[in-house]
């Protein structure tokens, strides 16, 4: 039963959370051209480090997006962040 | 030398001396025609295949650890082909054929027991789908029967049959030749027949590097030295993203870590393996009288190889709702394996990318049944560079056609 | 002769004897007995019989640590399996059997077995029973194998109690280290929690027979239970600290006595104190797994808790120090004493079920019971589960906990500090974050592992039968890695998971290979420390409560309407009214009414300046035209491009829309829409807000309901009120919101009411309604009205491949500028295939039955057929007195007036194929009246 932190309501029980994906990925414009490729990369394709990892997770208690960054093998959590400042 | 009833009394009466190693231990060679990374069941039916049906020399299977450390030695062991695509059942269909005979054909008793399985469904819209399901499997050739409450009652008399059950039981999509085997003779059986037909396997070996020369993959850099080799291919489960960093490309595919639990042995109390996936859960009893039982993967994704206890409370929660007479067994062990999963939980086999660099990954919580097929499909890519028409729809550019194998989009059954 | 009892000041209350049997005799013991000791007492010996070979076998240790003595215990009317005699404590009345053995455990006729174990060393079943076929042998080993009979009956109220709690330090283990380590802490003002699994406090102090800082070992943990009580400690006793888990989670069971549920109690401990002790090992030596051979600690601890002397004539094998103090001990207590060096040679039991003595080194001595011991070893398996490494101490011979975890520290015997006054002050440091310098212990051994190639059998782990044998076997033929080993042979898999047989298990290893114990490593410990009832699990979660279904407001005139109620996507909703019968529902709905519960129908509000140019992001149709008023149906798709949940949305005001997503959708398109929100858009600007739960809704749907709202005196102009537009009215002095939204074909309001005043109006609907014809329908009536006009029902008649150009819906696909949610994955090749399985409705004769749901399409494929298609949807159409049913073909938008292949469960049979709309296909009911 590991333990995450919400910036809104501090750590809570991971079963509240859900994971919704790595961070860093941008939705290529949809407008313009978007290759099969460049898609099929935004859409599957992962980093899944061994090790730290920074990754979206939602609170659904209160349903805040946030970063949090740990560690995949010791499950440590190292730190969280704010999504918005990743908004371009 | 050959296992038999004959040699175990030949041996009983000579105190065992003279049984062989099962396979050797060798230094690995500075070269080898194919290299296989991973030491799993996987891997190790890989070089099986590739030194019998394609006569390739020179062969080693490098293990970071002991063989079949990985999810071979860490799975629920069930084996079936209860699949709704073509693409799937083709696929799971090989596998259980190529097991059907696996004990024979390796000479060691993997103990596949095809007693079946029961896919439980609780309400008449679930039957329905269980229809579906069943009517799929049968037009691709695959046996399937849609039993009624009755039926399954006869099978499976220590499931939950109360009418105020959370999950009632309507029925079930059952196939008689699924069944469970034994994780690590499977394991341990393809290793045997590898080394009888020469290929080295080599513990303790563990990938550091992958060594890339003007774009083509040439080898590896390992614990034991720099082993180069005409073609690579990686059979590394959980662990494919790892070394996909170090080639310098990325997978579609999420670690994350599945549970398995063993109770206390019992004398029998179910012969199938049976699935809830409205609870969650399966279990089936071992040979020695174990429940063993499984469910969905952890929700956070991880390398760490135990368990957390949110998916345990779900997991046997489900399975005391399936059968409430077991609250009373106790647990006697819980364990974790890293399952890599792909975004239509199906697995990934071809090349990576990357020249002479092939993947066989992405079989997520359902790797252990198709070992077989696997090893065939993978030894057949690596052998000849091509497909063969049955992985053919499992290649990696299918993510980029769209042409996902959503096994659990279809029809309702988990993997 | 064999075990008594004696008056040795232990725990036992001779004032309450109980009764009870053991495979079918009669015995008695004390209140604070477990079974195993009062059964030793009766001078009972052969409690169990092993896995394998089926040899007779007693206790060898006394606590968590006796692989052998496992019993089915049955209480009244509860049977538990697999219960050890060692742990369970005694109850009046109990009957007890040892498990796998016929017809007891003193004659088991399958001890024959024995005789045939040459026959069936370690792996032998991999390389036999091959021919013909594994199936013809294994329904005979299954029945051999097992151990307890799971009795099939269900025990009333056998539910665990789940806890959560959290404090500054849990200490796990009560012995002096524990209490001595709580007391300092709760007495520096730290909430503590100590636990320990025995049923009182004291640990190993009770059989070491000594005296602890010159009290009496029962005053002295009486006076630390006090402080540490009156310094706000809380105190578990019968709580086995099983596991530890990620981010420190101790995870207890406490034990609520035989047949109940045990509790599991959840600690967030800040700090974890390991003060779990050490057990003795056995030593490896010819038949040393006779009723009659006992670990030292285990002997001592049967003396020391339950004043039960092991033996009257006992031989003592030992190769450390601790064997002079137990020898004194047990002297003192009655028995006659001979200290035997284990070191000096090989050593052989001598006798069968009944012990006659020990041949060491050649030489016969005589004795009614052999105790041995290897060596301690720390427990430290709760160390390993926090991810914490071990060190080989070669003074002890022993793996001890190596540099300390965050949050987790051990002490005492489990650190491998064996000696009481050293464990006292190292437990006193620790538990205020100081350490101790290390002093010279006074524990003396000399490392003693099997001897390779030694002859006679020696068994290695007990339960199972894995002899020293065995492990040279697994050696030779290169099962060498421990994990290799124990997967092989078995060792350390029964059910105390090698607590007795890893150590000389994995030195053998390390003999075999001439490595150093060490180098070989242990195989991993994995939670629980001890077994642990599946039910410690479940607790709560059961029954209606596993996955809870979500409740109407109207549940209860639901109920007095006569509802067969059951669930529908995660609701709990009325099926039908009365007598189940659907025909007459559909056709009170299309000659007059229905009503109906639509409440779970989600209404999902986003508002705010971007509002308008988000909900045109999320929705696959172009919603930014929608005008203020006015309603439209659109497809929300995953952003590979399938059709995720089809609904509604209308549009409130410039910057306020409605989203009424399907019922089983509302959470997943809530978070859906805010992820998107939080992820890409700029959250100050949209808000979203869930009200499902907050608006019931009562639709009124028919060719008369035009005229039953109409007396609901709602405030509003029906004259001018059109399809697909929605008005506010009133309703009793309510605001409601009233939709002009059809999913039957006929004219249809959709009235959202604040929950209060849901039941008045629902009331009021069926009252004006049923004069006029119309009345209450249920869910499988509307699944009828929908599939008459061909309306989808998604993840029935749609599946994870379904686009909506496959429904009909093709036009934003190719014209729709602005970007949308699944807008590039419907341009995949996939996506532009020609081959795309599209929605139909199939016709048949008129006589003939429905279609099976679940029924595929079929076109012949070489020797056999090839799906085409799936039947999502089929009913016997009331409205138009024939079969009607929807399906998924390949290209079935091209096959209009085609002849199928119907195939279900190898029948076949033929359907035409006609476009999805049966009833109505110009939609003039939608506004008729």
């Amino acid at each position: 039963m590991q333990q995450f932190p919400c910036p809104f309501c501090g750590l809570r029980n991971e079963r509240e959370f859900h994971f919704a994906g790595e961070a860093g990925k941008t939705r290529p414009d949809t407008t313009g051209k978007v290759s099969n490729a460049d898609w099929a990369s935004y859409l599957y394709t992962l980093k899944n480090r061994k090790g730290e990892v920074r990754e979206v997770w939602m609170h659904r208690s209160c349903s805040e997006l946030f970063i949090l960054r740990r560690n995949s093998v010791t499950m440590a959590v190292l730190g969280h962040e704010q999504l918005r400042k990743d908004v371009p | 030398m050959t296992y038999s009833a004959l040699t175990l009394l030949r041996e009983a009466f000579r105190g065992h001396t003279g049984w062989k190693p099962a396979w050797r231990s060798p230094k690995p060679a500075a070269e080898y025609d194919v290299i296989i990374i991973g030491g799993g069941g996987h891997g190790l039916a890989t070089a099986y295949y590739l030194a019998k049906n394609h006569n390739v020399g020179r062969i080693a299977v490098l293990e970071k650890g002991w063989l079949g450390g990985g999810n071979t030695g860490r799975n629920t062991t069930v084996i079936r082909s209860n699949y709704f695509y073509p693409e799937s059942v083709a696929l799971y269909e090989l596998s259980m054929k190529l097991y059907e005979g696996l004990s024979q054909e390796l000479n060691y008793n993997v103990m596949f027991s095809q007693r079946g399985m029961l896919i439980l469904a609780h309400s008449e819209p679930e039957m329905e789908m269980a229809a579906r399901t069943v009517n799929a499997m049968r037009l691709n050739g695959v046996d399937a029967d849609l039993l009624g409450p009755e039926d399954v009652r006869k099978r499976a008399p220590i499931l939950n049959f109360r009418d105020d059950a959370r999950y009632p039981i309507h029925g079930a999509v059952f196939q008689g030749r699924a069944g469970t085997g034994r994780h690590d003779a499977v394991a341990w059986g393809y290793a045997r027949g590898a080394d009888r037909q020469g290929v080295d396997i080599i513990q303790n070996c563990e990938v550091l590097d992958v060594i890339i020369e003007g774009g083509v993959c040439k080898g590896v850099e390992t614990n034991q030295g720099v082993i180069r080799a005409g073609r690579i291919g990686a059979a590394v489960a959980g662990h494919s993203s790892v070394l996909a960093e170090m080639a310098g490309f990325d997978l579609p595919i999420q670690s994350y870590a599945l549970q398995a639990f063993v109770s206390e042995p019992l004398k029998p109390v179910i012969d199938t393996v049976a699935f809830s996936p409205s609870a969650g859960t399966y279990f089936s009893q071992s040979d020695k009288g174990g429940l063993v039982i499984g469910g969905g993967l952890d929700r956070v994704p991880s390398y760490g190889q135990r368990g957390n206890m949110p998916m345990q409370e779900t997991v046997l929660s489900g399975l005391v709702e399936m059968a409430p007479a077991v609250a009373k067994v106790k647990l006697l062990r819980h364990w974790a394996g890293i399952v890599d999963v792909t975004p239509d939980s199906s697995p990934v086999i071809g090349p990576s990318g990357i020249d002479e660099l092939f993947i066989n990954c992405g079989w997520g919580t359902g790797g252990f049944k198709a070992i077989p097929a696997g090893g065939f499909l993978f030894a057949h890519l690596l052998a000849s560079g091509t497909h063969h028409e049955i992985s053919r729809p499992f290649d990696l550019d299918r993510f980029t056609g769209g042409h996902l194998i959503d096994e659990g989009a279809a029809s309702g059954i988990a993997h | 002769m064999s075990g008594f009892r004696v008056n040795a000041g232990g725990l036992i209350d001779r004032n309450k004897p109980l009764n009870f049997t053991f495979d079918g005799r009669k015995y008695s013991g004390f209140q604070g007995d477990t079974l195993a000791s009062a059964l030793l007492a009766n001078r009972v010996r052969v409690m169990g019989r092993s896995f394998k070979y089926h040899r007779p076998r007693g206790v060898w240790g006394a606590w968590f640590d006796d692989p052998n003595a496992i019993f089915d215990v049955t209480l009244g009317d509860v049977t538990l399996p697999n219960c050890s005699a060692t742990t369970t404590p005694l109850v009046d009345g109990m009957h007890a059997r040892a498990v796998n053995a016929f017809p007891s455990a003193r004659f088991d006729i399958k001890g024959v077995l024995d005789r045939f174990s040459r026959f069936m060393p370690a792996g032998f079943y991999y390389k036999t029973f091959m021919w013909p076929n594994w199936h013809l042998f294994e329904p005979m080993i299954r029945k051999l194998a097992g151990l307890g009979h799971l009795d099939p009956a269900v025990i009333n109220d056998y539910q665990s109690g789940q806890h959560h709690i959290r404090c500054d330090l849990l200490v796990v283990g009560g012995g002096a280290t524990g209490l001595a380590a709580a007391r300092v802490a709760a007495e520096a003002g730290q909430s503590v929690i100590l636990v320990d699994d025995h049923p009182e406090f004291g640990g190993g102090l009770y059989r070491q027979g000594c005296d602890v800082e010159g009290q009496k070992p029962a005053s002295w943990v009486k006076e630390h239970c006090q402080a540490i009580t009156a310094a706000g400690g809380k105190l578990m006793t019968a709580t086995t600290a099983f596991g530890v888990y990620d981010h420190n989670m101790v995870a207890l069971a406490q034990d609520k006595g035989f047949g109940k549920a045990p509790d599991l109690w959840r600690v967030r401990a800040k700090r974890i104190l390991m003060a779990t002790g050490a057990m003795d090992r056995p030593i490896t030596f010819i038949n040393n797994d006779r009723p009659g051979v006992m670990s030292v600690d285990g002997a001592m601890e049967f003396l020391g808790r339950y004043d039960v002397l092991a033996g009257r004539n006992i031989a003592l094998l030992s190769n450390n120090s601790f064997a002079q103090s137990a020898a004194t001990v047990l002297q003192e207590a009655g028995a006659e004493v001979r200290l035997l060096d284990a070191t000096q040679g090989q050593a052989r039991a001598l006798g069968g079920k009944v012990l006659r003595g020990v041949e060491l080194n050649g030489k016969r001595i005589s004795c009614d019971t052999l105790l041995a011991s290897g060596g301690l070893t720390p427990v430290v398996h709760l160390w390993r589960h926090a991810g914490g490494k071990l060190d080989w101490n070669a003074e002890i011979a022993a793996f001890v906990p190596g540099k300390a975890l965050q949050g987790m520290v051990a002490a005492g015997a489990a650190n491998g500090t064996f000696d009481l006054g050293h464990a006292l002050a190292e437990a006193r440091a620790v538990a205020t974050g100081k350490t101790t310098a290390k002093q010279p212990r006074t524990y003396q051994i000399t490392p003693l592992w099997p001897e390779i190639g030694s002859k006679g059998r020696q068994w290695i782990d007990f339960q199972h039968d894995v002899t020293l044998k065995d492990v040279e076997l697994a050696a030779r033929e290169n099962y060498v890695s421990v994990e290799h080993l124990k997967r092989y042979t078995t060792l350390g898999m029964a059910s105390d998971q090698g607590k007795t047989s890893n150590m000389a298990g994995l030195a053998a290893m390390a003999a075999l290979q001439g490595r150093a114990i060490p180098e070989v490593g242990t195989t991993t410990f994995r939670p629980p420390f001890v077994p642990v009832a599946l039910e410690l699990y479940h607790g709560a979660r059961r029954g209606q409560v596993f996955n809870p279904l979500k409740r109407l407001v109207l549940e209860n005139q639901h109920r007095a309407a006569g509802a067969a109620l059951g669930e529908y996507g995660g609701w709990l909703r009325p099926g039908w009214y009365g007598m189940q019968d659907i025909t007459r529902e559909v056709l009170k709905a299309r000659g007059a009414a229905g009503i109906f519960d639509a409440s779970p129908l989600g209404k999902i509000e986003v508002m705010g300046p971007d509002a308008a140019k988000f909900v045109n992001f999320i929705y696959y149709n172009t919603i930014s035209t929608l005008k203020v008023g006015a309603i439209r149906y659109g497809f929300m798709l995953t952003e590979g491009g399938i059709v995720y949940d089809d609904g509604v949305i209308a549009r409130l005001a410039e910057n306020r829309f409605v989203i009424s997503c399907s019922s089983s959708h509302v959470d997943g398109v809530s978070a859906a829409l805010e992820s998107w929100r939080q992820d890409g858009n700029d959250p100050d600007r949209i808000f979203i807000h869930n009200t499902t739960q907050n608006w019931p809704t009562v639709t009124v749907a028919g060719p008369k309901a035009r005229a039953i709202v109409e007396q609901l005196k709602l405030g509003i102009d029906l004259a001018d009120f059109p399809p697909m537009t929605w008005r506010d009215g009133v309703f009793q002095e309510a605001g409601v919101r009233v939709s002009r939204v059809s999913f039957t074909g006929d004219v249809s309001y959709e009235i959202s009411i604040p929950v209060a005043l849901a039941p008045a109006l629902w009331d009021g609907a069926l009252a004006v309604g049923e004069p006029l014809g119309a009345g209450p329908i249920g869910l499988e009536a509307l699944s009828v009205l929908r599939a008459e006009k061909g309306y989808i029902i998604i993840g029935k008649d749609t599946d994870g491949e379904v686009m909506p150009h496959d429904l009909g819906f093709g036009i934003p696909r190719t014209r729709k500028k602005a970007a949308f949610v699944g807008d590039r994955g419907l341009h995949t090749d996939k996506a532009n295939s020609k081959d795309r399985r599209q929605l139909v409705g199939l016709r048949v004769p008129d006589s003939a039955d429905a279609i099976a749901t679940g029924a595929h399409l079929v076109e012949t494929s070489g020797a056999g057929f090839r799906s085409i298609g799936i039947v999502t949807s089929s009913y016997d159409s009331p409205t138009l007195g024939h079969p009607i049913a929807l399906a998924l073909v390949e290209r079935g938008a091209t096959r209009l007036g085609e002849e199928l292949t119907v195939w279900h469960m190898d029948q076949q049979s033929r359907a035409t194929v006609v476009a999805p709309v049966f009833l109505d296909p110009k939609g003039e009911r939608l506004d008729a009246g």
